[in-house]
């Protein structure tokens, strides 16, 4: 299957490759102060980076072969909307999963 | 400041991270379930899920493995998933950049996408928290997730059967993401932020590498930043 020489290159390339990742600006900077203009736009780090990753997993998810989803589409919107009403992760969660199944069940 | 706030910070951290448990559970599961399929033994994932403790970036690498793609294809495609830890890591500098070197390098290792959401979000909310309480809540926001993405992995891996596709355990990620920030949308510059990173990124879903996340999160940036810098001036009449 997976050749073994790889699979070890790539775990000790991935394992150092992501911790300096990590450890580029906490490590590397530290407490030298950052020019204005750079905080600012690291403020919407969160905001930009974790929609950007979601927002093709929503429209086009792996599961169904990439083809838009109605289950899985009204679980992001539920998750969001509640979300944003109640500012409540825990909520958010259990009401998208309980869309999700809700619509798969509906939908068969 | 106190041993005690540095303890009742690192506890809250628990606490905030806690929900993530949800979602770690079937997701370290489903990459032990995975990484087994693919010829890995137990032994393996675990190694893995412990040296890396990134699960897209892990999953990526097993699928494209599988496929055998060049080694070198693998770990920059892998690490390009990886990419948004970099900017974690600039925008959690302000807040715990002037702790010591170890700490700053264990709060690295432990950067995963539950630790920073939960952590920047409490920094933004209290920012007259210490540097020390900060590095508290942010371990302690990894505490429920760290230990049981390994536990979890092996779990998968020792069952090596599939989970059902019937249980939509891949839309457990987008679904959890997707509460994490709706909450953190305070100021019209995040919800447009927000917006511009989604089309962009939508728009650049064929860009080879999964390099479209990155260029739609660098869009919503800027768009953030323009914005609020808009606002402000306008508010003290300097624009």
């Amino acid at each position: 299957m997976i050749d073994k020489t790889s699979l070890w290159i790539v775990i000790i390339g991935l394992a150092v490759g992501s911790f300096l990742l990590r450890f580029s600006f906490t490590g590397f900077v530290g407490d030298r102060a950052m020019p204005a203009w750079l905080i600012r736009h690291l403020r919407y780090t969160a905001v930009a980076v974790l929609p950007a990753l979601v927002a093709p997993k929503v429209l086009w998810p792996t599961a169904t072969g990439g083809d838009p989803d109605p289950a899985r589409l009204a679980a992001a919107a539920v998750a969001l909307t509640m979300g944003v009403m109640t500012k409540n992760v825990l909520a958010a969660m259990g009401a998208g999963a309980v869309t999700l199944y809700g619509m798969l069940y509906l939908l068969g | 400041m106190t041993i005690t706030t540095v303890k009742s910070a690192y506890v809250k951290g628990i606490a905030a991270g806690a929900p993530f448990v949800l979602v770690i559970v079937p997701f370290a599961s489903l990459f032990g379930l995975l990484a087994t399929e693919a010829g890995l033994s137990v032994l393996d994932s675990l190694i893995f899920s412990f040296a890396v403790i990134a699960g897209a970036a892990q999953l990526t690498a097993i699928q494209l493995l599988q496929e055998e793609a060049p080694t070198a294809i693998i770990l920059a495609s892998a690490l390009a998933v990886n990419l948004r830890m970099a900017m974690y890591s600039a925008s959690l500098t302000p807040h715990i950049g002037s702790a010591p070197l170890w700490q700053r390098a264990l709060a690295a290792y432990l950067t995963v996408d539950q630790s920073y959401v939960v952590a920047i979000a409490e920094f933004e909310k209290r920012p007259e928290m210490t540097v020390s309480q900060k590095v508290a809540y942010f371990l302690g926001a990894v505490t429920p997730v760290a230990p049981l993405w390994y536990i979890f992995t092996v779990v998968g891996a020792v069952l090596g059967t599939k989970v059902p596709d019937s249980w939509a355990l891949d839309f457990a990620i987008p679904i959890t993401f997707l509460a994490m920030i709706a909450p953190m949308f305070r100021t019209l510059p995040h919800v447009v932020a927000a917006l511009v990173a989604v089309v962009v990124s939508l728009l650049a879903a064929g860009v080879p590498y999964s390099l479209g996340i990155m260029i739609g999160g660098l869009a919503g940036m800027l768009a953030g930043a323009a914005l609020e810098k808009q606002l402000e001036q306008g508010r003290t009449g300097t624009a």
